[in-house]
């Protein structure tokens, strides 16, 4: 596959890579994707905004620069201003993540001077680049202050520095997300309108995603971190409507798979903290449309719960071979699990 | 209705901050936006549980930020008020007389702002819709948007821009639940109309409580139509 190095959410050719229940293969335009939903089905997103979760300012004990990368929080109250965070010293994002020094030694008490914020590390959790942050203020200050001064976590692999607007789904609604559910990049409202002349409905759940890579080996295991998440009450009577119909479940990205695997499908908050692999129960969850993701990646553990290790071999070869874009911006893939 | 989530830009003086105080009074809750940083502050503290957000609508870099504070703060969105408006060249002038830059600060304040905002926001009022608690953006326009008034041309182009704006998103976003307005709040006695026009008589103005009043009621009737 070959890295999608300009940030448009979506290029017109776009592709897609379709993997049927039974594990056949077929490519199609990604304006196609709704030539594949019937009606009755449930197409469910997540429509968590981004946030501009990268923080640079100095680590005023060293006097030395430091950028935070907000990776994780509890809740998603506005109240809740602690967030877990990755830290990298000097550098930017032109410089590979894996390439990035270490920050200066962090120790609980350590103050940050992010911009305008003011920032405390709390703990020091189980790794020198992993803290606990807590912001010092009212909320509405410290929000105005990251909304201001944090870009969002960028991409060496891209041709420019990426703005607020380029990592915003059109769907995006509260901004709770560290890194963009990119798979939502494929949902335009056209195609929205789309689905209701073909009688396919849309739902959306709501879930905080959280980084896809630290750039450090040791950190990376233990992604992805706890997620808080909410379902609204309309989409679980979307999904209880859908499955008493006999319709299929359609979850745009890992995140809606996690949330919903997680929730059974029911109302209200929570904190996924499981992970989808090769032995997780779909459960309700019939078909998920995500990004391309090699084996090497964390993303890749969730097509497992739908496909067997050989055709997920097969799909991967093809995406290969056929030179898809991969990564935040690049092609997709829709694969129906073979459980149901 | 209660608890609704209510942003409006250009809270903090004339329309915008008389129906903050409004929709407060019937139960929102408020998110407002403003430029200044001091008045922000101010109107904050006089509106103990309100959110003042500072932001300039017409630069199209504060557009997410603002977005961003506005649904945090009320943890969604329901209403959309896009009010905060450029009159392009004070004092008035002829369009021939007009720089284009002031024609490009009246079209990016009261177009592109709007157009920006309510798409940045398009999320959070879509979901509000699905959940069922109704989607409105009023669009604050002006019988300026329709007569063609002498000396009010850059004004005047952006608000009939705005106005017809508002009757396409309508057309196009009411499948998914989202009504826009777009309404014409009279000749009130606002800072902006006396920037407009300095020598007019307050006493023949509407006070813009009264226009805050009928533009409330216009946004429940909304909703209401949309709960029916």
């Amino acid at each position: 596959m070959i890295a999608a190095s300009k940030p448009i959410q979506r290029p017109r050719d776009a592709r897609l890579l379709v993997i049927n229940r039974q594990g056949a293969i077929s490519h199609v335009a990604r304006t196609g994707l709704a030539d594949f939903l019937q009606p009755g089905d449930l197409v469910v997103a997540n429509d968590a905004a981004t946030l501009p979760a990268s923080l640079r300012g100095v680590h005023l004990p060293s006097r030395t620069p430091i950028e935070v990368r907000l990776a994780g929080r509890k809740s998603l109250s506005r109240e809740d201003t602690h967030f877990q965070a990755v830290a990298f010293g000097a550098g930017d994002w032109r410089t590979r993540t894996e390439d990035r020094p270490p920050p200066p030694p962090l120790v609980p008490g350590d103050r940050l001077a992010l911009g305008s914020l003011a920032a405390m590390v709390d703990d020091v959790l189980g790794h020198e680049r992993l803290v606990a942050l807590k912001f010092e203020g009212r909320p509405d200050t410290v929000w105005a202050g990251i909304a201001r001064h944090g870009r969002p976590i960028q991409y060496a692999y891209l041709d420019r520095a990426l703005a607020l607007w380029d990592v915003w789904t059109p769907i995006a609604a509260l901004p709770v997300a560290f890194e963009t559910p990119s798979a939502g990049f494929a949902l335009d409202w056209n195609f929205l309108r789309r689905l209701r002349e073909r009688g396919v409905e849309f739902a959306t759940i709501t879930l905080a995603a959280g980084l896809s890579s630290t750039g450090d080996g040791e950190l990376d295991e233990r992604l992805p971190f706890d997620e808080p998440y909410r379902i609204p009450a309309s989409t679980a009577s979307a999904i209880r409507r859908t499955k008493t119909k006999g319709g299929r479940i359609v979850a745009v990205g890992t995140t809606v798979v996690r949330a919903l695997v997680h929730s059974g499908g029911r109302a209200g908050e929570g904190v996924a903290d499981q992970r989808i692999g090769a032995g997780t129960r779909l459960c309700i969850v019939d078909a998920m449309l995500s990004g391309t993701h090699a084996p090497d990646e964390s993303h890749y553990q969730v097509l497992r719960a739908f496909q067997s290790d050989g055709v997920l071999a097969r799909a991967e070869g093809a995406l290969e071979e056929s030179n898809y874009r991969t990564h935040e911006f690049g092609d997709s893939v829709l694969v129906f699990s073979h459980q149901h | 209705m209660n608890n609704l989530r209510v942003a409006i830009t250009g809270g903090t003086s004339g329309l915008g901050l008389a129906l903050m105080r409004e929709l407060r009074r019937r139960g929102a809750r408020v998110a407002f936006v403003a430029r200044s940083h001091e008045r922000v502050e101010a109107i904050a503290r006089e509106h103990p549980g309100t959110h003042g957000i500072v932001g300039d609508v017409a630069r199209k870099e504060d557009i997410h930020p603002i977005a961003l504070q506005i649904t945090v703060a009320l943890g969604g969105l329901d209403v959309l008020v896009n009010n905060a408006s450029s009159l392009g060249p004070t004092p008035l002038a002829l369009l021939a007389d007009t720089e284009c830059e002031d024609v490009a600060l009246a079209l990016e304040t009261n177009v592109l702002g709007p157009f920006r905002l309510t798409k940045a926001l398009l999320g959070a009022l879509t979901a509000s819709a699905r959940e069922g608690r109704g989607a409105v953006v009023l669009n604050i326009s002006s019988d300026a948007a329709i007569n063609a008034y002498a000396q009010w041309g850059a004004y005047g182009a952006s608000k009939a821009a705005l106005r017809h704006m508002s009757a396409i998103w309508n057309e196009e976003l009411a499948a998914e639940g989202v009504h826009f307005l777009s309404l014409d709040p009279g000749d009130m006695d606002t800072p902006l109309h006396a920037l407009a026009l300095p020598d007019a008589d307050p006493a023949t103005l509407k006070r813009p409580e009264a226009a805050a009043r009928e533009l409330a009621d216009a946004i429940f009737a909304a909703l209401e139509k949309e709960h029916a």
